[in-house]
C-alpha cells in the first residue's frame, strides 16, 4: 500500500465501523497498524507484541515467514484481545484485502468484548507481557541466558497444563475453611481465664495429602510446592502461566470466534461500495480463507457454515421446532448474537452441529491405517463426539497432580485422565525429564496404553515403564 | 465525529526481536545436528541427494517435547469435497509433516539446511583407514595446499597481523622502546599458499554388495546408506584410495560406482562368489606388498547353505591374510531374526582384523562406520 492507498483505506475504516455497528456489532475501539510482512509474522510467532524472547519463538517466526516468501502461506490478520483493540495489517496486502480484513478484526474485537469466555482476560496484556519480558531479561542478566533458557525449556513443554477456573475452585475450598465448627467453649472468657496455663497442643492435623484433590494447575502446584525452586524461577512459572491463561480462551473459541468473524467480514465488505474488480478480489480472498481441508477443520469455514446454519434455522423454524421447541421465526440474527455470547468451541459444535451439515461439509472422521490415513467414519454422532472429544483440555491430554509426595519422598505423580485417546509416550517420556527438571525429584506419569494401565518414571538418570 | 476506529504506520526496520530469537534458535539447530548425527546420516534425503550441495536435515530434538495425543493412535476430522465414503485415502502418514504451515499436530521435526561437505566435516572428524600401513612401491603423493606458512612478502589482505604486531614489538625492543608503534614494511608478515606434497600409502577398498531376492528394501537401503558415507569419508579424507565395486546373488561381477548405487536384483544368494571375485582382483591388481587392501561386505546373511558358509569362512581367511581388516556388516530389520548361519560360520574367525557388525536400525549406520573406520588402536563401539 502506498500513501495514497493507505489514506483510502484509513476513510473506509469510519464506513467499515459504521457498517458494523449498523448491523449490532459492538467491538472495543479499535487502532490498526500497518507492519512490513516481517513484523507480521514476529507478531504471530510470539502470539502477542513484546512477548518474552526464547528460541521457540524464533523458531515459529522462522517457520512463518519461510512459508510467507515462498508464497505458500500467508497471515492477513492479527487482532489482539485488548481494551482499545490493536490490529495490524499488512503492507504489502491490497487495499481491498486490508478492508476485509479491518471488517474480520471488527467481528473478533466484538467477540473478545462480548463472549463470556473472555470475560475475566487481562485487556491489558501487551503491557503485561512486556513487563514479563522485562523481567525475564533481568533474571537472563542476574542468572545467565543458557540458565534462564533451560528453566524456560521446561516450564514451556508443559505449559498447555493450567486451570482457567483455579481461582473458581479456591474460593470454594476457603469457603470450606470458614465453615469448620469452632472449639465448644464452657464460656465465652475461656481463653482469658486460661492465660499462663499450656495450651493444648493444636489438634495433629492428620496426614495431608498434598494436593487435597487432584490439581489440574501444574504450573500453579510446581510454583507453589516445587521444593528447590528459586524464587526467580517460580516467578517464571507464574508469568507462563498467567500468559496460558490469557491464550486458553482463544484456544478454545477458534471455531466459534472464526466462523463469526468470517460470516460478519462477508456480509460488511457486500455492504461497502466495491468496484467490480475489487469484489472480485474480496470474492477470491473469500474464497481463500474459507477453503476446506481435508486433514483438519478449517475453523472459518465450518464456523460461518454453522452460523449461518442457526441463522437460517431460527428464521425459518419447522413446523415440528415451531411446536416442540417454541421458535417463533425471525429470531436468526438475534439467536447467533446469544451464541457469540455464550459458547465456546465444544459448545458450539454439539448443541448446534446438525447431520444435515456434517452431510453438506463431507466432514469425515480418518485415521492411520499402515502409512496411509483412511476415511473410517461419516456417522453424524461420532463425528461430533470425536470433535468434542478432541477439544478437551483445548486439545490437549488431561494430565493432573495427583501427589505430590509419592512413596512419601516427594516424588511427583503425574495421572493422565484417560478418556479414549493415548498420548504420545515418546514424547511424555520427553516431557518427563523437563518435569524433572522444575520438581528436582523422580518423576511419575500413569496413563493407559493398549487398554492397560502404566506408569512412566524419570527419576534424573533413565526412563522406565511399567504396567500398573 | 470520527468512529472510534484509528490507523497508522511507523518505522519498523529497526525492530529485530524475531530475528535475534531466529539466530538463537539456528545455533541450537548446529548443536542438535552434532547430537544427532547417527539418525541424520541415516536419512534418505541425503543418499539421494543426486550431489545437491544442501540437503534438508529433520532434527527432531528441537522440538521442545509436550504431553499430546499419539496422531497415529487416535481419530482425526477432515472435510471431503462431497460424499466421501469410509476407505477413502486422504494421503499419507501425519498431516503436514514438515511441509505445510501452521499449527497442526505431527509436525514433530523441524527441518533445517546443512550442506553435505559441512555434514561430512563432523562425521569425519575422527575417523581413519584402521591399521594403515606404510607399504614399499608404488607411493603417491597427494597434492594439496596449506596455507600457514608466513613470509615477508605477500598479498594486503593475507596479512598476519597479530605476527606483524609482535614483529613491530620486537624490532621496537631493540631499540629500547619495548611497545607497538611505527609500523615499517619490514615489519609486515604474510600468509601464503604454498603447496604441501604429503605422501599417501597405496590403499584399495573392496565394496562388496549383497543384491539378491532377499534383501529388502530397508537392507538395501542400509547397504547403500552405509557405502554412500564410506565412498563419501574416503573421497574427503584420501584422495587416491581406488574403490573396487562388486555386488553379488549368485554370481559376483564387478560393476562401476553408478551401477553399484543403484542396482537391485534377485536371485539366490552365493556369497563366496564375491569373495572369489574380490581374492582374484585382489590377486591381479593390487599387490599387497605395495597396496593397503579392505574388503568390506554387506549382507543380510541370508546365504545359501552350509557348504558356501564353510567355503566363505576359508575365503575370508585367504582375503584376511592379504588385507589389512575384513568388514563385514550384516543387516537384520528390527533385530526380529537372530544371528544368521553366516554370522555364525564366521565366528570362528579369531583373527582381530575381522570386523563384524550387526545393523538392526537406520541409526546402526554412523556406529558402524565408527567401527569400520576407527584407525587403530581399535575403539569397540557397539552397533
Amino acid at each position: 500500500m502506498n500513501d495514497r492507498e493507505t489514506r483510502e483505506l484509513e476513510e473506509s475504516l469510519d464506513t467499515i465501523w459504521e457498517i458494523a455497528k449498523g448491523f449490532g456489532l459492538d467491538p472495543f475501539p479499535i487502532h490498526f497498524e500497518v507492519v512490513p510482512a516481517a513484523i507480521m509474522y514476529e507478531f504471530g510467532a510470539y502470539g502477542l507484541p513484546g512477548r518474552f524472547s526464547h528460541w521457540t519463538h524464533g523458531r515459529s517466526y522462522q517457520q512463518t515467514k519461510t512459508m510467507y516468501d515462498y508464497g505458500l502461506s500467508k497471515i492477513y490478520e492479527l487482532v489482539v484481545n485488548t481494551n482499545p483493540a490493536y490490529a495490524f495489517l499488512m503492507e504489502g496486502n491490497s487495499v481491498t484485502q486490508n478492508k476485509l480484513v479491518a471488517a474480520h478484526v471488527l467481528a473478533h474485537s466484538d467477540f473478545f468484548k462480548n463472549n463470556a469466555f473472555f470475560a475475566h482476560t487481562n485487556r491489558q496484556m501487551v503491557e503485561g507481557v512486556s513487563i514479563n519480558a522485562d523481567r525475564i531479561r533481568k533474571y537472563e542478566f542476574q542468572h545467565g541466558q543458557l540458565e534462564v533458557e533451560k528453566l524456560l525449556d521446561a516450564v514451556l513443554s508443559i505449559q498447555e497444563h493450567v486451570d482457567p477456573h483455579v481461582s473458581m475452585r479456591k474460593e470454594r475450598s476457603d469457603r470450606k475453611e470458614e465453615h469448620k465448627p469452632s472449639e465448644p467453649r464452657e464460656t465465652p472468657y475461656d481463653d482469658l481465664l486460661r492465660l499462663g496455663e499450656a495450651k493444648p497442643p493444636p489438634e495433629e492435623p492428620g496426614p495431608r495429602k498434598l494436593p487435597e484433590e487432584p490439581e489440574k494447575d501444574i504450573l500453579l502446584f510446581l510454583a507453589e510446592h516445587a521444593p528447590d525452586l528459586d524464587d526467580w524461577q517460580r516467578d517464571i512459572l507464574h508469568i507462563v502461566r498467567s500468559e496460558m491463561l490469557y491464550f486458553v480462551p482463544q484456544m478454545q473459541t477458534k471455531i466459534v470466534n472464526e466462523g463469526w468473524a468470517s460470516y460478519w467480514h462477508a456480509r460488511i465488505m457486500r455492504e461497502l461500495d466495491l468496484t467490480e474488480q475489487e469484489y472480485v478480489e474480496f470474492a477470491q480472498l473469500h474464497a481463500n480463507v474459507i477453503a476446506p481441508s481435508k486433514r483438519s477443520l478449517n475453523p472459518y469455514y465450518v464456523g460461518m457454515k454453522m452460523f449461518e446454519d442457526i441463522e437460517r434455522r431460527w428464521d425459518n423454524p419447522t413446523p415440528e421446532e415451531r411446536e416442540t421447541l417454541g421458535r417463533k421465526g425471525d429470531e436468526g440474527r438475534a439467536k447467533i448474537f446469544e451464541v457469540r455470547a455464550l459458547e465456546n468451541d465444544a459448545a458450539f459444535i454439539r448443541n448446534y452441529l446438525t447431520q444435515q451439515l456434517v452431510d453438506d461439509l463431507d466432514l469425515y472422521i480418518y485415521k492411520l491405517e499402515g502409512d496411509e490415513l483412511k476415511v473410517v467414519e461419516t456417522d453424524f454422532e461420532k463425528i461430533r463426539d470425536v470433535i468434542v472429544g478432541s477439544m478437551a483440555n483445548f486439545g490437549n491430554p488431561y494430565i493432573v497432580v495427583d501427589d505430590g509426595d509419592y512413596r512419601r519422598s516427594r516424588e511427583l505423580y503425574l495421572k493422565h485422565v484417560y478418556e479414549g485417546q493415548e498420548i504420545d509416550i515418546d514424547y511424555a517420556e520427553k516431557t518427563l525429564h523437563y518435569v524433572h527438571c522444575l520438581w528436582r525429584r523422580p518423576v511419575h506419569l500413569e496413563t493407559v496404553l493398549n487398554d492397560k494401565p502404566i506408569l512412566l518414571t524419570y527419576d534424573g538418570e533413565r526412563n522406565t515403564k511399567r504396567l500398573l | 465525529m470520527h468512529a472510534p476506529i484509528s490507523l497508522s504506520r511507523q518505522d519498523w526496520s529497526l525492530h529485530r526481536k524475531g530475528p535475534a530469537d531466529q539466530a538463537r534458535h539456528n545455533e541450537k539447530v548446529k548443536e542438535a545436528i552434532k547430537g544427532n548425527l547417527p539418525s541424520i546420516i541415516a536419512e534418505e534425503a541425503i543418499i539421494t541427494s543426486d550431489g545437491k550441495k544442501i540437503v534438508k536435515v529433520p532434527i527432531r530434538s528441537l522440538e521442545l517435547p509436550r504431553f499430546r495425543f499419539d496422531f497415529g493412535r487416535n481419530k482425526h476430522i477432515g472435510q471431503g469435497d462431497g460424499d466421501s465414503q469410509p476407505g477413502d485415502s486422504v494421503g499419507q502418514d501425519g498431516p503436514g509433516r514438515g511441509k505445510q504451515a501452521g499449527d497442526q499436530s505431527g509436525v514433530d521435526y523441524y527441518e533445517a539446511d546443512i550442506t553435505i561437505d559441512e555434514l561430512a566435516t563432523l562425521l569425519f572428524e575422527d575417523l581413519g583407514l584402521p591399521n594403515l600401513q606404510q607399504k614399499s612401491a608404488e607411493t603417491l603423493e597427494a597434492e594439496t595446499f596449506r596455507f600457514n606458512e608466513i613470509s615477508k612478502k605477500g598479498l594486503m589482505p593475507n596479512l598476519d597481523k597479530r605476527r606483524t604486531i609482535l614483529q613491530n614489538i620486537k624490532r621496537n625492543a631493540m631499540a629500547g622502546h619495548p611497545s607497538f608503534g611505527g609500523v615499517k614494511d619490514d615489519d609486515l608478515r604474510f600468509k601464503i599458499w604454498v603447496p604441501d606434497v604429503r605422501r599417501e600409502t597405496n590403499a584399495v577398498v573392496i565394496a562388496m554388495r549383497d543384491v539378491s531376492g532377499s534383501m529388502g528394501e530397508f537392507e538395501k537401503y542400509i547397504t547403500r546408506s552405509f557405502y554412500f558415507w564410506m565412498v563419501k569419508f574416503l573421497r574427503t579424507k584420501y584422495n587416491r584410495v581406488k574403490i573396487v565395486f562388486i555386488t553379488h546373488h549368485t554370481e559376483a561381477k564387478e560393476v562401476d560406482e553408478e551401477t553399484f548405487f543403484k542396482l537391485g536384483e534377485s536371485g539366490g544368494t552365493k556369497v563366496s562368489s564375491a569373495y572369489q571375485l574380490a581374492l582374484d582382483i585382489v590377486k591381479e591388481r593390487f599387490d599387497p606388498s605395495s597396496w593397503n587392501i579392505y574388503p568390506f561386505h554387506f549382507s543380510d546373511g541370508d546365504n545359501w547353505g552350509d557348504v558356501d558358509n564353510r567355503r566363505c569362512v576359508d575365503l575370508v581367511n585367504r582375503l584376511l591374510e592379504v588385507s589389512n581388516v575384513f568388514g563385514y556388516g550384516e543387516i537384520r530389520e528390527g533385530a526380529i531374526r537372530s544371528s544368521s548361519t553366516l554370522m555364525n560360520a564366521f565366528q570362528a574367525i579369531k583373527d582381530e582384523h575381522f570386523i563384524s557388525v550387526v545393523i538392526t536400525d537406520k541409526k546402526d549406520v554412523y556406529p558402524a562406520l565408527r567401527k569400520f573406520f576407527t584407525p587403530a588402536p581399535r575403539r569397540e563401539v557397539a552397533a
